[in-house]
């Protein structure tokens, strides 16, 4: 007798086991769906999405060090040093470094922001534009021009949640 | 970790069933991969088939190693953070924080309390998008289509959670010696919130459409059953030894690490030992890693998030052993330092290595779709093996 | 002698090719609404995403007719060890046995190819079993091992379900005490629920059982979920198809929807009283029209049924199957015929 009722627990149980998994699909298809048509419409991304370096070039002085700390050197500077005339009457002429290149291949580019990090004057940015793909991979090295276009869209850095420290400088 | 006496008669038995290929006696080898849908990526295993029982299996690793603990050699301390990212793609912030760990000890310098508590949450974090994406592609291996489409979509809603904290959806790099990059943005307490309850609801799905799936529990209970002494011998960890009923987890158990000892957790296991028993424990881990992150948003500290550490940083001389409990199991790094910007040496222990070491084992005999379940339910991620 | 031409031309033949044309036109129509609507659009809401929904403009209903003609253009490649004639020959039996089926579904009381074909219940069910016979040859022609696998999987699955899938029609075979498609259609449109005849009387309300046999054996026949261990994408890739490109994988897609469409329309015939509809008189004229589309609407809430069961449960092991076949279902079967023999007898 007890191993027939078992058997009629474990039958209902069973049923139950089918007709649950029924219930969440039916359920799931009268609920709308969570699909974002990508073309048509966008989700934006968060204020601090590593989508794309942009470049601030006046702030650049050519001192390499994105270059050397990036983990796989995907980023190429080239720069000369011009006199430019003194900014005070009867001064010494000032040497100055110029930027002729600066370019990143995002073939190569880990997203991993140490540049942005490293960067003593603040010439790298993070932009999360992400539309940038290209249909050969050699047209993913972007030069200083393009990467500053990328510097329009870098957005304003957004508060911090409560209970941060509050920093004093930037 | 409790200690296990292993005969000896059943690592002979392995012996005996090894692979031999080139004799012909009319089995079937069949090649699994390395380009197989179920093998997430380039796993190849070589099965003997007799019918469409397992006579004999191998497992062919390799396919993708990208040489990182060489590459360790040759990069600075803050540059290998963002190549580790890349071991364990789907928990790559739990990858980070052991290393930063073994750095930071090998300094003598501590991250801020705040620190801590936000890395805890975003290891819990990775380690729910890990495991839902498991839930999913197990009910994927197995034969149902729904399961993974569900396992993809909630794990959109962590991701987003740390995307907007770190600024990548699966290569953080937020973890920095002596704390994390930044703060949190305004506004992520509350939306987390919001995404751990869509987990836990979402684990209600998974309970409803997958577990207790007669057709599920049918394919999944008695395959693959790891013995908990056999297990600990081949060093499988994490969720897949817990699930054979081993009460070990290294963020109780282990070194304290992290704010764990803080919360009120609990460790699951399961007695069973075998593919469903895997699944019901990762289940099990996904819903008691939400109510951590809860805990943790409740009992956020206040401060700052970065102590004081040089500009370069340069670990001096020693060697230092963390391990940490990762998503797929028991992750850790040896570091040897010389007093470079780079450390001399480092050993990476991956969780996934070890636990798909055992295979061979317990596809002896088992039918070919059943392959494919144990597999599943064992939960390896390539670059954790290759690293 | 002219006279036999004009016999043969304007007489039979013409009847026949034009008919052929139109189940040949009617398979892939069949196989299109199905698979549009189900694998494209319910099992994207299931899984709470939209599928396509650009081409064509309205909710992407050009996707499917796209991919057909995407397939055609295809290269057609054969394996360098492939049996080439019989990997060629392999796809237009699946699709045959599809057509051979679509014959004497009945649409209206003249709608149908085969008028009055006396074993109808019995020919559809023989001719559904030719398609293993495409499945074997597509596997063992591949020369490809999952390809083998997969089409001796679903060799054995055919001998399993077969047998649950005949046993559970002839429940109603005996309460209609015919086999005859168009007469059980008449019998569930005369009949009546305890003397009130306004619905007919659908078999499926005293077949309950059998409808329910007869959906989970035809979910085996159609290798879908929880029984597609022949083609099991996850573990066999693709099965008996994993070889196939082009247009010969698009006739294995036709044969796969069409037949689940045929299915769908059989199970609606045997259970639901298929093309007639309450109120309407089955002889009347206009159900040529209507009955059609009666059919239809009936079919695809039977192929809802089926559906919603393959995109929601994993697959079973083949072994698993097999005992679920021997031991529960023909058991269930022959029980059910057993009861349905004695109420016959008694009433």
């Amino acid at each position: 007798m007890g191993n027939n009722v078992s058997k009629k627990d474990a039958f209902a149980k069973h049923l139950k086991g089918m007709l649950g998994g029924l219930r969440v699909t039916l359920r799931t298809m009268l609920k709308p769906a969570v699909t974002v048509q990508y073309p048509h419409e966008q989700e934006a991304p968060p204020t601090r999405a590593r989508g794309v370096i942009a470049l601030l070039e006046e702030n650049c002085t050519v001192c390499m060090l994105c270059a050397r700390q990036c983990p796989d050197w995907c980023i190429y500077i080239e720069g000369h040093k011009e006199k430019r005339p003194a900014r005070r009457e009867g001064g010494k002429d000032r040497t100055v470094s110029v930027l002729d290149r600066f370019d990143i291949d995002y073939a190569l580019c880990m997203y991993c922001g140490i540049c942005v990090e490293v960067c003593p004057f603040d010439a790298l940015h993070w932009s999360p534009e992400f539309e940038y793909s290209e249909s050969s991979i050699a047209h993913l090295l972007h030069d200083k021009d393009k990467l500053g276009e990328w510097e329009a869209t870098v957005p304003v850095a957004e508060p911090l949640e409560i209970g941060a420290e509050v920093k004093g400088k930037k | 970790m409790p200690k296990f006496e292993v005969d000896p008669a059943v690592h002979r038995g392995l012996a005996d069933a090894r692979l031999n290929v080139e004799i012909d006696n009319g089995d079937m080898i069949l090649n699994l991969g390395p380009q197989h849908p179920a093998t997430h990526g380039t796993l190849r295993l070589v099965v003997r088939l007799d019918g469409e029982r397992v006579v004999a299996s191998d497992v062919v690793i390799g396919y993708m190693h990208r040489g990182y603990e060489k590459l360790t050699e040759y990069r600075t301390y803050p540059q290998i953070t963002t190549l580790i990212n890349r071991i364990d793609w789907l928990s790559s912030f739990a990858n980070e924080v052991p290393f930063v760990h073994a750095a930071e000890q090998l300094m003598g310098i501590e991250a801020p309390p705040r620190a801590e508590y936000i890395r805890t949450a975003l290891t819990e974090l990775s380690r729910i998008a890990t495991f839902l994406l498991f839930l999913g592609e197990m009910g994927l291996q197995v034969g149902a289509i729904t399961p993974a489409f569900y396992g993809f979509r909630d794990r959109e809603y962590v991701l987003n959670a740390i995307e907007s904290a770190t600024g990548g959806r699966f290569h953080p790099n937020f973890n920095r010696i002596g704390g994390l990059k930044d703060d949190l943005p305004w506004g992520w307490i509350a939306e987390t919130r919001e995404s751990m309850r869509k987990v836990l609801k979402s684990c209600d799905e998974f309970e409803d459409l997958v577990v207790s799936n007669p057709i599920f529990q049918k394919r999944t209970r008695g395959i693959g059953i790891i013995p908990a002494e056999l297990g600990a011998s081949y060093g499988v960890s994490g969720s897949n030894l817990r699930a054979s009923g081993v009460d070990w987890d290294l963020r109780r158990d282990g070194k304290p690490y992290l704010v764990y000892n803080d919360l009120d957790w609990k460790v699951w296991t399961h007695s069973d030992g075998d593919s469903f028993a895997r699944y019901w424990v990762r289940l099990q881990e996904t819903r008691e890693s939400a109510r951590m992150v809860l805990q943790l948003l409740d009992v956020m500290p206040s401060g700052p998030v970065m102590t004081k550490v040089p500009k370069i940083i340069k670990v001096p001389e020693g060697e230092v052993w963390v391990n940490t409990e990762n998503p797929l199991g028991e992750m850790g790094y040896y570091v040897i330092s010389k007093g470079a910007t780079g450390p001399f040496r480092v050993k990476i222990r991956t969780a996934s290595l070890s636990n798909v070491s055992i295979a061979p084992w317990l596809l002896r005999g088992v039918y070919l779709p059943d392959i494919i379940t144990v597999l599943a339910s064992l939960y390896f991620i390539l670059g954790d093996i290759d690293k | 002698m002219r006279s036999l031409a004009v016999d043969i031309w304007g007489g039979w033949a013409t009847t026949l090719g034009i008919k052929t044309l139109i189940v040949m036109g009617l398979i892939p129509v069949g196989a299109l609404v199905l698979g549009y609507t189900f694998l494209l659009k319910m099992m994207s809401h299931m899984q709470s995403r939209l599928g396509p929904m650009d081409p064509g403009g309205f909710h992407g209903w050009y996707q499917l007719i796209g991919d057909g003609i995407k397939f055609i253009q295809k290269e057609d490649i054969i394996p360098e060890g492939a049996d080439k004639r019989v990997f060629k020959m392999a796809p237009a039996i699946v699709v045959l046995s599809t057509f051979l089926m679509f014959v004497v579904l009945p649409g209206g009381p003249d709608f149908v190819v085969a008028k009055d074909l006396d074993v109808g219940v019995f020919y559809a069910l023989a001719v559904s079993s030719l398609s293993v016979i495409g499945v074997l040859m597509a596997g063992w022609a591949s020369s490809n091992k999952y390809a083998l696998l997969g089409s001796l999987r679903a060799a054995a699955q055919l001998i399993a379900y077969e047998l649950p899938l005949v046993l559970a029609v002839i429940g109603v075979v005996i309460q209609a005490g015919t086999m005859n498609l168009q007469d059980i259609v008449r019998f569930q449109a005369s009949g009546e629920i305890f003397g009130w005849d306004g619905l007919g009387l659908p078999l499926i309300l005293t077949q309950i059982v059998g409808f329910g046999l007869f959906m989970i054996a035809a979910q085996a026949e159609l290798s879908q979920p929880p029984f597609d261990m022949p083609v099991a994408e996850s573990e066999l890739v693709a099965g008996y198809m994993v070889e196939y490109t082009g247009f010969r994988f698009l006739f294995f897609f036709i044969g796969e929807f069409g037949t689940a469409f045929v299915y769908a329309g059989l199970a609606a015939t045997l259970f639901l009283g298929g093309w007639s509809v309450p109120f309407i008189d089955v002889d009347a004229d206009i159900m040529n029209v209507v009955g059609p589309l009666v059919l239809f609407a009936k079919i695809m809430l039977v192929a809802f049924l089926m559906f919603w069961a393959r995109f929601t449960y994993p697959r079973f092991r083949e072994d698993q199957l097999q005992s679920l076949a021997w031991k529960w279902l023909i058991p269930i079967a022959l029980a059910n015929i057993l009861v349905t023999g004695a109420l016959k007898v008694a009433f």
